[in-house]
């Protein structure tokens, strides 16, 4: 009995802190000095929103063992589902939101069947060439997708509730509704991972012969996590869009397909607060590295800096910083509850503990 | 393409004729190739087949960002090792380059073959690929193995980066391009078959420029296409099998 309501209490701790860090951080950035708050919370709300791809792809990557460097493309697809929508059909933010989710779910769901037949460096190079193909069909495409200059002035988002209508107009204002949205698919994210699907995933990642064994069904599973991480790219797509106002081809390059990946090797594979927080540290750093007064020449500092992040992380910390403060954890309980620790070890090794 | 870029800097900045800076790219490639597997991949597990794809990820960004920073983005002609009137057969005329090009390749393919089919090194090289334990079981040793590997590897991207680059243009992001469609063409032909590679590579070629020439924006994307097609269709590719794993 005790124990249920321990492991419920540790649950629900990181959430009891993520919601209070929503809640006070606009206030608390007003204080800093020199920034304008406004820009430091636009560039909080862009790295929820990158949070939300990092999620899904830690879902595909970090649990199923499938790897993309696609996902820019999703991010794509939803953001100008999203546009598209919203500007030439005039359909409102919420409708367009979810219909871009289910657009790209969809799509994540077809470009899994092909990638049942490959795995490894195939399929990086598969998905990097669907990463490379959508932004030239939206050039392609250019009568409807505005080509290489892309949309602009999209309608503000809003929400509406019975009788009035939210408006997101400020800066605040809009990240609320990326943390609002990425609280949501956070905790579906670690329910999903929880459930049988989320158990099916890690089994097919760690061997498809004994997930196939045991009964799994590798068609079915794979595609559902092709269509959920490409779902959660897809909505983060379309809060990117509304986010910036106008979206054009040069946004989703195949370095962003990229960052995503970086982010969730560094937060650690196969752990949702691990992508979260990777997603965090590399949009802020990134920030950071254009600011650096002596650097003239940042992209190409930046590129070098996420090849070395990606090389480190992998070599010294193969679960990424996720792998830090689980072990830091253990080495708590164990200090609190000799007698228990060892039981809690293995059920944090078999609950998604990432690369082995 | 780093390599091609160091090609570059030879023809150019050290006036050299083409037949030494291409062997002394090769060499260099070679080794830089082998150094990379010693100091990178050597420390890197390979409990997951995921592990070695982000590094190598890493590694391309890093070289990536480096050729970008040494000679910049600006895209260059790459100078062409042979210039002259092209060669006439009847009705068909082809480029000295394109000749070139063809002999290159043919003559890699008959060695790289005869390596891979009689050569102790190359049947070992085989060995390692299939089975691992087996492999170190027999005496072979995995690390030289996987050095050679790397270092014929990156040499072979050396070779492809130095014949395609005086085709098409210098740029540091082009052999992103080049992998894939390397890798459709892979994926045409069958991805178990070395025929098969020719015959895709030959067929990508066609399609590439037929449609390429309708609809010059959607290259990638027709690369792209091919490969999900091929999949769904004939998993197997043309010339290969499609197996499926069994315990």
């Amino acid at each position: 009995m005790v124990h249920w309501l321990r492991t419920r209490g540790r649950a629900a701790a990181p959430y009891g802190v993520g919601l209070a860090a929503v809640i006070v951080v606009p206030s608390l950035l007003g204080v800093i000095p020199g920034i304008a708050p406004g820009y430091i919370l636009y560039l909080v709300s862009l790295a929820l929103i990158y949070a939300i791809v990092a999620i899904g792809l830690g879902l595909l990557i970090g649990h199923t063992g499938q790897i993309s460097l696609g996902h820019a493309g999703f991010f794509a697809i939803g953001a100008y589902a999203s546009a598209l929508l919203t500007l030439r059909l005039g359909l409102p933010f919420v409708a367009a939101l979810l219909v871009a989710g289910a657009l790209t779910a969809t799509i994540g769901f077809l470009l899994g069947l092909p990638a049942l037949r490959l795995s490894g460096p195939y399929l990086a190079v598969a998905t990097l060439g669907f990463g490379l193909a959508i932004p030239q069909l939206v050039v392609w495409q250019a009568s409807w997708t505005g080509g290489s200059s892309g949309l602009h002035s999209l309608p503000l988002a809003s929400l509406p509730l019975g009788a009035f209508t939210i408006v997101f107009r400020t800066d605040q204002d809009y990240y609320y509704l990326a943390a609002a949205v990425l609280i949501v698919l956070t905790i579906f994210a670690r329910n999903v991972v929880a459930s049988h699907t989320g158990r099916a995933f890690v089994a097919i990642r760690d061997s498809e012969i004994a997930a196939r064994a045991m009964g799994v069904d590798l068609v079915r599973y794979k595609t559902t996590a092709f269509a959920l991480s490409a779902l959660y790219a897809g909505i983060a797509g379309s809060l990117y869009a509304h986010l910036i106002h106008g979206i054009s081809p040069e946004d989703f390059t195949v370095l962003l397909s990229v960052d995503f990946l970086t982010m969730i090797v560094l937060g650690g594979l196969g752990s949702v607060g691990g992508a979260l927080s990777g997603a965090l540290l590399l949009t802020f750093l990134q920030n950071a590295l254009t600011r650096l007064p002596v650097v003239h020449d940042f992209k190409n500092l930046y590129i070098v800096v996420l090849g070395a992040i990606l090389i480190l992380t992998i070599a010294f910390l193969p679960r990424g910083l996720a792998g830090i403060v689980r072990a830091s954890r253990q080495r708590w309980a164990a200090r609190v509850r000799p007698g228990a620790s060892r039981l809690d070890q293995i059920v944090e090794l078999s609950d998604g503990s990432g690369v082995r | 393409m780093f390599s091609t870029f160091v090609a570059f800097t030879l023809l150019t900045v050290f006036q050299l004729p083409f037949a030494v800076a291409f062997v002394l790219t090769l060499v260099f490639a070679g080794l830089f190739g082998a150094l990379i597997e010693r100091v990178v991949l050597r420390h890197i597990s390979t409990t997951t087949v995921l592990n070695p794809v982000i590094v190598t990820v890493g590694l391309s960004l890093i070289l990536l960002g480096t050729a970008g920073w040494i000679w910049g983005y600006e895209i260059r002609t790459f100078p062409a090792p042979v210039v002259g009137p092209p060669l006439r057969f009847a009705t068909v005329v082809l480029s000295q380059l394109n000749a070139l090009t063809f002999l290159v390749t043919l003559v890699l393919m008959t060695v790289l073959f005869a390596f891979f089919r009689f050569s102790p090194t190359g049947i070992a090289m085989r060995a390692v690929a299939e089975n691992r334990t087996a492999a170190q079981l027999m005496g072979i040793s995995i690390g030289r193995m996987n050095a050679l590997g790397w270092g014929m590897g990156t040499a072979m991207g050396a070779v492809t980066g130095m014949l395609i680059a005086p085709l098409n243009y210098l740029d540091p992001s082009m052999m992103g391009d080049v992998a894939l469609k390397a890798f459709a063409a892979a994926v045409v032909g069958g991805l178990t078959s070395l025929p098969g590679a020719v015959v895709g590579g030959l067929l990508l070629g066609i399609i590439d420029s037929v449609v390429g020439f309708e609809v010059p924006e959607l290259r990638n994307t027709i690369a792209f296409v091919l490969i999900v097609l091929v999949l769904v269709v004939r998993p197997g590719g043309l010339l290969g099998k499609h197996e499926i794993k069994k315990v």
